[in-house]
């Protein structure tokens, strides 16, 4: 099986991010870039799919030559071989631009499958594997807490819709795969597989050799465009309340009702 | 010439669920236009009225077997369809499952920019700007969609829900909702409720939360005891759930659940940026927390330093006295 995972690098989730005072966007200079989260769970699933199914595993990625490292880590848990699509000269293009060139990316390898995180913790959006599901013209499932492959050409995920209950979905291949955590505990790289990849694959195509002109692509051609960037409200600590439980028990009951108004 | 905005309205048990009548007030109040509703579901559906009386001057309907269960595929070629019938500026819908599944799609179909999770809405002219945390709820971003129409998904309680004015009227309009056999390339073979079918987290107006103190999924009937009088929906930290306290469902946080209630408690949570980052927009935050110390204190409004397990039966009869 040909099986691709869309990997984004990200800042890691425990970076302190500070806006720019000029709002025009943040400091990068401590930020330590990873794996965006969910993408391992895509990943670790594609490895996954191989280990039982046999083929290759394809990592696709738009970003700059600094996201091969995240690339790498992927490569050294077990995929075969990296495909980045290079941001260079086209630096803020919109989730609609990003899908169009990685759907390009996906098409010109032809995979039977495509595995992404749900989103990228850094934007936040939840939209590219929707949107590269669409320009491929294929249905798009997610996000998946369990995966199955119920026979060659179709597979069966599970999925929570909200209140605690769940969905059972059949699909047809070929189809994108959205992880949720939880999909499956990912592999840590072990050392011969950190070696290995060093020697893998990383071919790097620019949108205009995929078909995408750079001139519809980058910040002037976004269709949704960031004005400003601001920190977030600031929430001053509030009240510790003194003394024995039986006291401040009821006296925050009292502060929710009468000063809080929330119940 | 497009105009106005179209809400997608979410519904259960035949009726508008409370997303949809935030929505409609704020289109309301943003005035740019007429607004419109958007539903999709099974036949029979007829909520034109109560629509109205939050604002919507017309109520597309796109109905049938084919569309009964929100499912992605039908429900995004049922959403073009009505878009192409109302051709809104603005089309507008809450940050739910079927919406992640079909709003970009249908944006993309429409060569449109969206915006998602949005918690703030201002009206520009005939157009929308909006406002949406990034690097989870770290920084805002404010953002435009300057051509075509506008996508916007927003995070659900961002806006208040006006009074219903039952005076109102609207129109309802029939749409075919034009599914092709390609839209049921993915199906659901099965809906597994849960036992306890509450308000999705994402959506709940009020969130009693635990971390990894609560030591036993058992021990979650604690929470269970303060939410019950309070109506709340019940949460849990990251390591709660990992130590297999609580199902992911329940998490909240940077990999769980963003939420936005009007009441958020906290017991036994040390208030890790990860956690933070889900909860912060919470109207009012309460902590219980042995440790004074807990960087939670810093965030809540609202502090007890002291066990949770002395402190959770005791808010628990507390609140139940109150409020019975």
């Amino acid at each position: 099986m040909k099986i691709g995972v869309l990997l984004k690098q990200v800042p890691d989730s425990e970076t302190r991010i500070k806006v720019k005072a000029d709002g025009s966007g943040i400091e990068t200079g401590d930020i330590k870039y990873v794996v965006n989260p969910f993408d391992e769970y895509g990943v670790e699933e594609a490895l996954k799919l191989k280990s039982a199914k046999g083929g290759e595993v394809v990592i696709f990625s738009f970003g700059p030559k600094k996201a091969d490292e995240a690339i790498r880590a992927a490569l050294a848990m077990g995929a075969d071989r990296g495909v980045r699509v290079d941001s260079a000269g086209v630096e803020g293009s919109d989730n609609y631009a990003v899908a169009r060139v990685l759907a390009a990316a996906v098409k010109a390898e032809g995979m039977d499958i495509v595995f992404a995180g749900k989103q990228a913790i850094d934007d936040d959006s939840a939209q590219v594997p929707q949107l590269v599901a669409e320009f491929l013209d294929w249905p798009e499932v997610g996000p998946v807490e369990k995966f199955e492959m119920v026979d060659d050409t179709t597979i069966k995920v599970e999925r929570a819709i909200g209140g605690g209950s769940k969905e059972v979905i059949q699909c047809a291949l070929p189809a994108v795969v959205a992880a949720e955590k939880g999909l499956n505990s990912p592999r840590y790289a072990s050392l011969p597989g950190i070696m290995k990849a060093k020697r893998k694959k990383i071919d790097v195509k620019t949108p205009d050799a995929l078909g995408v002109p750079a001139a519809e692509m980058g910040a002037d051609a976004a269709l949704v465009k960031v004005t400003r960037w601001s920190p977030p409200p600031v929430r001053a600590a509030g009240k510790v309340l003194k003394g024995e439980l039986s006291e401040t028990i009821p006296q925050l009951v009292k502060l929710l009702h009468e000063e809080a108004k929330v119940i | 010439m497009a105009t106005g905005i179209l809400v997608l309205v979410e519904h259960q048990d035949g009726r508008p669920k409370k997303t949809a009548f935030e929505l409609l007030s704020k289109a309301t109040e943003l005035n740019v236009g007429p607004v419109m509703a958007a539903v999709i579901g099974e036949a029979g559906l007829d909520m034109t009225a109560e629509l109205a009386s939050y604002g919507a001057s017309k109520v597309f309907y796109a109905t049938g077997d084919t569309v009964a269960l929100p499912q992605g595929g039908p429900w995004a070629r049922a959403l073009q369809a009505i878009v192409q019938a109302a051709d809104p500026q603005v089309v507008l819908a809450a940050s739910s499952t079927i919406a992640k599944d079909i709003m970009p799609v249908v944006s993309a179909r429409f060569k449109a920019g969206m915006a998602s999770e949005c918690t703030e809405l201002s009206a520009a002219g005939d157009r929308l700007t909006a406002r949406r945390p990034v690097y989870a709820g770290k920084a805002i971003v404010d953002v435009e969609i300057p051509q075509g129409i506008q996508f916007f998904t927003t995070r659900p309680n961002s806006f208040a829900v006006a009074e219903p004015d039952t005076s109102r009227q609207a129109e309802a309009v029939t749409v075919d909702g034009d599914i092709e056999d390609k839209d049921t390339r993915a199906k659901v073979l099965e809906v597994i409720k849960s036992e306890s079918a509450t308000v999705d987290l994402t959506e709940a107006d009020r969130i009693v939360a635990a971390g990894r103190a609560i030591g036993s999924a058992e021990n979650f009937s604690l929470m269970k005891a303060v939410a019950e009088p309070l109506g709340a929906s019940i949460g849990a930290s990251r390591a709660a759930v990992d130590a297999g306290y609580a199902p992911h469902d329940w998490q909240v946080g940077q990999t769980g659940k963003t939420v936005n209630p009007s009441l958020y408690i906290a017991f036994g949570i040390s208030g890790a940026i990860q956690h933070v980052a889900g909860m912060r927009s919470s109207k009012v935050i309460v902590a219980v927390n042995k440790d004074p110390d807990a960087p939670i204190f810093q965030i809540a409004d609202y502090g007890i330093v002291g066990d949770l397990f002395d402190a959770a039966p005791m808010m628990a009869e507390e609140l139940k006295k109150v409020l019975g």
